[in-house]
């Protein structure tokens, strides 16, 4: 997960970094470029560090009953879905995610609203809970 | 070994044999649209001057029979083994079974051309997405009733000939009442504001006619809201029967809903800025059903399913507790979110609340300048959220969310102490569940 957003991080990052520093330096010399430079890498270790900390912030618990996912930094949120009321279970899983062999777990229920998504797991990992989710799912199913 | 007879669902044992819809359907479903052809016919004519006979129309109108006796002749359904099955389409073969358990409600539905020829629709929901094919359209007012006491029979398990049991009347209420709440509402009293704008000024206003004529289009593109929001609540009838509540209304187009007793996911109740100084409240109920995209159902059936148009307090509140025993609407004294919630919601904090009884529903209260009450029985919650976001946490705040399947009411107990509201998400979790585990 992390490495994940990492590389998605330097895949945007670094063009749009050296698409500013470029042409301070060509344009303008080291006058521009130097401050131009600066603030790009300051933009950058910040977002390195909030996308740290967002990346810390997620987590799941499984428990008896059901499931408990916690996300967010900023705007934190934790979702309780019990296992007897989802409907079905997505597993996705990008390019870059792909290359990194990750994944991504999330769960639906008939709420619309109901909102947890596990990303960036170890593949194998989220299908060992995606099996895990269905076959509880399938013991404790209550109606609507 | 004394083997115990199985326990045969008495559903599965149910079968009837493939039957028809209404010959006359396809008149009902080409109705509004052979009227446009024609209409669109005349007037092509009358503008490039021909006298002639229009030819083209009637080649389209042939066609257009011909295709729906088609359409009437390769659509056929028939409940079997516990399933409703309904198979149509000519080259586009498609057959759907629906599970007679799965049903959330059934309404029957008579748009005005149905109803002159004595016509009625039955539409089954389900959850989920599609519900709109899950319908037999049209069969005669007295099958689409046999049907339905037939469908919700087999639903709750019974044998397919058991009479429709008797409906004791709750309540009616009176039209010119309803018609005045309605014109009350946000929507349909901004129209008739323009309205009478637009007269007054075409009187007033030199040359005033042509302001007036702008505001025409508008009131023309409206009045069909208007008028399907009074036709969604003119002559409303509530019942209760042994399988479910009975909802009629309608003044061209009637429908009669009928909701099944546990299929209630959310009840809301609401109260216009206008009705507060009469008093009165609406309370509308959700039962399991997605808004899908792609299909607008025709009719009234977008907006929720009223339970009460337009009522007293008391009135209301008797209802609620008719309907989910034990919900109240009034917030006992403790439910209100901390002082500190003004800064993070200022315009709402006046109305905002959050209580539970006992473990059977969760209400809560929320809105601006129209309060509204969400009451979700507890073993219908779907999930449990809480957020927090930047402000609320520097003022340690939280939101508990409880959403419902449907249409997405969320009972939010908003800005409450970020502990309790922690302490909260896990009690709601743990009431939730024992409710289920009642319940089942």
């Amino acid at each position: 997960m992390w490495s994940a957003r990492q590389v998605s991080l330097s895949l945007i990052g670094v063009p749009v970094g050296l698409a500013a520093a470029i042409p301070a330096w060509v344009a303008v010399g080291p006058t521009a470029g130097v401050p131009v430079t600066a603030a790009v890498l300051v933009v950058l270790a910040l977002l390195w560090v909030l996308l740290r900390g967002r990346y810390r912030s997620w987590g799941y618990l499984e428990r008896a009953d059901d499931l408990v996912v916690r996300r967010g930094l900023l705007f934190r949120q934790v979702s309780v879905v019990p296992y007897g009321r989802m409907q079905f279970i997505d597993v996705s899983a990008g390019p870059i995610d792909r290359a990194f062999g990750l994944a991504t777990v999330q769960l639906h229920t008939a709420a619309a609203a109901s909102d947890a998504r596990i990303p960036g797991l170890a593949r194998d990992e989220a299908e060992r809970l995606r099996d895990r989710l269905a076959s509880l799912g399938e013991a404790q199913a209550t109606g609507l | 070994m004394a083997s115990q007879p199985a326990v045969e669902p008495v559903v599965s044992s149910m079968n009837t044999e493939w039957s028809r819809l209404h010959p006359l359907s396809p008149v009902v479903r080409a109705g509004s649209a052979v009227a446009v052809l024609v209409l669109f016919s005349t007037q092509f004519d009358t503008g490039r001057r021909r006298t002639g006979f229009p030819w083209e129309s009637l080649v389209l109108l042939g066609l257009g029979v011909v295709a729906g006796v088609v359409s009437w002749l390769v659509t056929r359904w028939r409940v079997h083994s516990g399933d409703l099955q309904i198979e149509t389409g000519l080259i586009r073969r498609q057959s759907i079974r629906v599970p007679l358990s799965r049903i959330q409600a059934i309404d029957v539905i008579s748009p005005v051309i149905a109803r002159v020829l004595g016509l009625a629709e039955v539409r089954v929901v389900v959850a989920g997405r599609g519900t709109g094919r899950t319908k037999l359209a049209y069969l005669s007012a007295g099958d689409a009733q046999r049907v339905r006491a037939m469908l919700l029979a087999l639903a709750h398990g019974l044998a397919s000939e058991t009479p429709e049991p008797p409906a004791v009347p709750l309540l009616r209420i009176d039209n010119a009442r309803v018609v005045f709440a309605t014109m009350l509402t946000a929507p349909v009293n901004v129209l008739i504001a323009i309205a009478v704008l637009a007269v007054v000024a075409s009187f007033l206003v030199p040359r005033g006619a042509a302001t007036a004529s702008i505001a025409i289009p508008a009131i023309v593109g409206v009045v069909p809201e208007v008028f399907r929001r009074f036709n969604a609540v003119y002559d409303f009838q509530l019942a209760e029967a042994a399988d479910g509540l009975r909802l009629s209304r309608g003044l061209l187009q009637t429908r009669t809903e009928t909701i099944p007793f546990g299929r209630i996911q959310a009840v809301r109740w609401v109260q216009p800025l206008l009705w507060r100084r009469f008093g009165w409240v609406r309370l509308e109920v959700d039962v399991a059903r997605q808004r899908s995209s792609q299909q607008r159902e025709e009719g009234s059936s977008q907006l929720a399913r009223t339970l009460l148009p337009v009522g007293s307090r008391e009135h209301a509140a008797w209802l609620l507790q008719r309907v989910l025993p034990g919900a109240s609407p009034v917030p006992p004294p403790g439910s209100r979110p901390p002082r500190r919630a003004v800064v993070r919601a200022p315009f709402s904090y006046h109305w905002l609340a959050f209580w539970h009884d006992l473990g059977r529903h969760a209400m809560a209260r929320t809105g601006r300048v129209r309060p509204q009450v969400v009451v979700v029985p507890l073993e219908k919650v779907q999930s449990v959220r809480l957020r927090q976001g930047p402000l609320q946490r520097w003022l340690r705040l939280a939101t508990v969310h409880i959403d419902t399947a449907g249409r997405g009411w969320q009972a939010r107990a908003v800005c409450w102490d970020a502990e309790e509201a922690d302490a909260l998400l896990w009690e709601l979790t743990d009431r939730a569940r024992e409710a289920r585990r009642r319940g089942r």
